[in-house]
């Protein structure tokens, strides 16, 4: 508990600590009346009410959306599953930006929907909620269905038998057994787009603003430090609240459950509302998810002289505009290397933080356990800013070392990395640790021997979530990624930020590049998971 | 071998092992007896190191066990419900142990193969144990549980999920295997015919508390008290007060063992001690039901209702048994009538 405990307070509560202070401290002493300034300003409170009920309503929407997704991958066999799943998760690590325009060149003003039915999304808050679900309906397939296919069946079967029909045993017996991963699942979501940021950038127009929005509009534009780090300090403390309701709630229905091989419990769809089920999730996976990815993919290859490579054909050279000293190919290298290294830290530190907090129970550790929520509702501007002011002094000159960009997104992997281990964590029967203890194996020997190949198959989950998250971070890295060496969303970034269809193809075709690599990590996470012989 | 001193376990107000004293010698068997709930499982994880003891002291071997941890205590434990490890091959899951003691790749490969054999899974060694049968896992943790060698086997209700032929055979198996190999056993178990088979003694718990320890046929003959008569399955115990050769009970006079001491006391009659007359002769009852237990004596247990006084329950042959409803007479025989200690049913019971 140590190790995650100092990674924290260092690379976190530092950081943030610091720059709200620079906003807070003038002239030597703390300035609190802006405070109450900020606060009665009838715009912020404006920006405060969209932003929580966007993200509420974005979070029902996904949910609603999404757990039937969750069902069909937890339950269903049918080919092209491995595939399907790993399509669901690209729209996660896709850049906000990026996603950002591939809804706008599906719904805005001569995008495709335009040009088909003259229908327009841009100008409702419609686009910035299915933005919102096209981000997140991973993160519910895959903490809710990965859980749900590890369910005993058996139990459901058990309430049928007892009487209840099939929606009254679903309700009675499985709803209840998810809930932790459901609530954690809405958690995530909720705190996603409570702090959504390049989504509401590009959707949300001149009427729309979430606080992130409004810190970064405040810190980069206005340069009105004290007003953004009150903001910060409000989302902070909405952030915290939020989590100190969630541990409460979840303290209230821990319990140890009965799992199973994920691949016994998927059969092959029967009867009519089974093939229903299927198909309609199919649909929704179509519409809202393959839709604006081939929108973006069709952008990427229609250059100016109709379809081909000319857009990737120029990302191995040097543009003559002079947006980068360094062929804008170097980034996918650049952002491997990175993710790699962020995906490690991550694992390290939420295996530890996970371990440490199935162990032992009491206020502390839940505290703790909240607490290492924080970076995912944190604003990744304040983070990204913060460690430039922070981390540039002895003894922590980190600065000038590439080792800060990993560091940033490790953050934000490290909470994935928790959620997924530890409901699986937890309810491993405790006394298979006793078994191994009374043959013999001492306690860091049974957790490697008997916890770490149960657990396996989240381990692999909760790695390809922290790599993809640290692939498709923004927001902090922007403001810490070296000019020489940019990672693929940030490069995505600076030429959606030029003028100039070469420039905006050859985003697109970034964009495509970074996708195709988030997909192939995907697919082979799915392969690694089925051949694994020492499979749970 | 092993030794427990006023051992206590608290869960909060509840003490799960209330001042719990025990021996086991080596090359023993000793069978923990007792309802749900009465602190058996907890006894073995005390043993184990999985379950801290509040006061009162382990000792395996001589050496007190206090401040070593589960896996350096040499002991096995085999769990009620096996808990082998899904993830490994059967014979992986044995050889789990011997890993854990640094054994020697070949030296593994051997026992695991002899540890099977002796089993009876010689061919199960890459099977899944998800594809096991009931038994067939309770085979393999109990190989598991052997291969390291513990210099005390502990077995928590081993053959409490098995259907019966398969326990009964299993028991008698068991039994010759821990005599051949001349291991340590110490088995807990809610079930008085497995432990009277499997145990050199016995050891009767009641809430936390020992109740009596003795042989099986012992403890089977002499339940000492009204607890472990009715927990064995006796019934048919009255209060009465004792006046030279014969006591006084609801049921009218009965006849007492010789040197039973005079003044009131508890009485059990077991069922084979309540003899069916004709209804002139004796207690007069009816039959309220018969139930047939088969077995090598086609043995009938008939519950019958007297006049005065509590149902009393009779054995009898399948030959000899009156029909339901029918008026029988009772009398007692003295040899099968046992005086309990404590004068109160469940006395303990209620102080703990």
């Amino acid at each position: 508990m140590a190790v995650p405990a100092a990674f924290f307070v260092l690379f976190f509560g530092y950081p943030v600590a610091a720059i709200v202070g620079r906003g807070l401290r003038q002239g030597g002493h703390w300035n609190l009346d802006i405070v109450g300034r900020v606060l009665s300003d009838p715009d912020i409170l404006q920006v405060l009410w969209f932003t929580v009920w966007q993200a509420a309503a974005s979070t029902a929407l996904t949910l609603a959306l999404a757990l039937p997704g969750a069902y069909v991958f937890a339950r269903l066999r049918f080919p092209g599953k491995g595939l399907l799943r790993a399509v669901v998760t690209v729209p996660f690590v896709l850049p906000t930006v990026v996603a950002g325009s591939a809804f706008l060149a599906l719904g805005g003003r001569g995008g495709a929907l335009d040009e088909w039915f003259g229908l327009r999304l841009d100008t409702s808050v419609w686009a910035v909620l299915l933005a919102h679900v096209f981000f997140n309906y991973a993160v519910v397939v895959r903490t809710v269905g990965g859980f749900w296919a590890q369910l005993d069946p058996r139990q459901e079967e058990a309430a049928r038998v007892l009487g209840a029909g099939r929606l009254a045993a679903w309700r009675r017996v499985t709803l209840p057994a998810l809930a932790p991963s459901l609530g954690a699942a809405a958690l995530i979501v909720f705190l996603f787009t409570f702090t959504s940021f390049g989504v509401i950038q590009v959707l949300g127009g001149p009427r729309f603003a979430t606080l992130e929005v409004e810190i970064y509009r405040q810190t980069a534009t206005l340069l009105e430090l004290p007003t953004a780090a009150v903001l910060t300090l409000t989302q902070f403390a909405a952030v915290a609240a939020l989590l100190a309701v969630h541990a409460w709630s979840v303290r209230k229905r821990e319990s140890a459950l009965s799992l199973v091989p994920a691949e016994r419990t998927a059969r092959r769809p029967e009867g009519p509302a089974q093939w229903a089920v299927l198909w309609s999730v199919l649909a929704v996976i179509a519409l809202l998810i393959v839709l604006p990815l081939a929108v973006l993919v069709e952008r990427a290859f229609n250059g100016p002289d109709g379809y081909g490579l000319a857009f990737f054909r120029a990302l191995g050279s040097q543009s003559e505009s002079g947006t980068f000293v360094v062929a804008p190919a170097a980034a996918i290298g650049n952002s491997l290397a990175y993710a790699a290294a962020a995906t490690l830290i991550a694992l390290v530190v939420g295996g530890l933080a996970a371990a440490a907090l199935t162990r032992r129970a009491g206020r502390l550790v839940r505290g703790f356990d909240a607490l290492l929520m924080l970076p995912l509702g944190t604003s990744a501007v304040t983070v990204g800013f913060g460690f430039l002011i922070a981390l540039d002094e002895p003894p922590l000159d980190l600065r000038s070392s590439w080792f800060l960009v990993p560091l940033a997104q490790a953050l934000v992997g490290v909470p994935f990395v928790i959620r997924t281990l530890l409901p699986v964590l937890r309810s491993v029967d405790v006394r298979l640790r006793e078994a191994a203890a009374v043959l013999g194996a001492s306690p860091l020997r049974a957790w490697r021997e008997v916890e770490l190949p149960l657990v396996g198959r989240a381990l692999l989950v909760s790695a390809g979530f922290a790599f993809a998250v640290s692939l498709g971070e923004f927001g902090a890295t922007v403001f810490i990624a070296r000019p020489d060496a940019p990672t693929l969303p940030v490069a995505v970034a600076r030429m959606l930020g030029r003028a100039g269809e070469m420039n905006y193809g050859q985003a697109m075709a970034l964009s495509t590049i970074l996708m195709l690599v988030c997909a192939g990590v995907l697919l082979a996470l799915e392969r690694v998971r089925t051949h694994s012989p020492g499979e749970f | 071998m092993l030794r427990l001193e006023g051992v206590t376990v608290r869960f909060g107000e509840r003490a799960a092992l209330d001042a719990v004293g025990l021996e086991v010698r080596a090359h023993e068997t000793v069978c923990v007896l007792g309802p749900s709930g009465s602190g058996k499982s907890t006894l073995l994880r005390v043993v184990a190191g999985l379950q801290r003891a509040d006061t009162g002291r382990v000792l395996l071997s001589g050496q007190d066990q206090a401040g070593v941890p589960a896996h350096k205590r040499g002991v096995g434990l085999m769990f009620q419900d096996h808990q082998l490890f899904p993830q490994r091959d059967v014979g992986a899951n044995v050889a789990f142990g011997l890993r854990m003691h640094r054994t020697g790749k070949e030296e593994t490969g051997r026992q695991v193969a002899e540890l099977l054999d002796m089993v009876g899974l010689p061919d199960a060694r890459r099977r899944a144990v998800a594809s096991l049968s009931g038994g067939e896992q309770q085979r393999v943790a109990l190989a598991r549980a052997l291969a390291p060698r513990p210099k005390l086997l502990m077995l928590d209700e081993p053959l409490g999920q098995l259907d019966r032929g398969l326990r009964e055979r299993l028991v008698v198996e068991l039994r010759g295997l821990f005599q051949r190999l001349g291991t340590t056993v110490l088995a807990v178990t809610h079930d008085h015919g497995e432990a009277f088979a499997l145990a050199d003694r016995v050891v009767v718990m009641e809430n936390g508390r020992i109740a009596q320890t003795g042989t099986p046929l012992e403890v089977w003959q002499r339940p000492a008290s009204e607890f472990v008569a009715r927990f064995l399955g006796f019934d048919n115990v009255v209060s009465a007060t004792v006046r030279g050769g014969t006591a006084d009970t609801p049921w009218g006079a009965m006849p007492v063992p010789d040197g039973t001491p005079p003044g009131p006391a508890r009485l059990l009659v077991r069922p084979n001690g309540v003899l069916l007359r004709r209804p002139e002769d004796g207690v007069r009852c009816v039959v309220e039901a018969r139930t047939f237990r088969g077995g090598d004596g086609s043995t009938v247990t008939v519950l019958l209702r007297p006049e005065d006084g509590p149902q009393l329950e009779a054995a009898c042959t399948l030959r000899d048994a009156p029909e339901e409803g029918a008026k029988v007479g009772v009398a007692f025989d003295a040899r099968e009538v046992v005086v309990l200690e404590g004068h109160e049913h469940g006395g303990s019971q209620q102080s703990a």
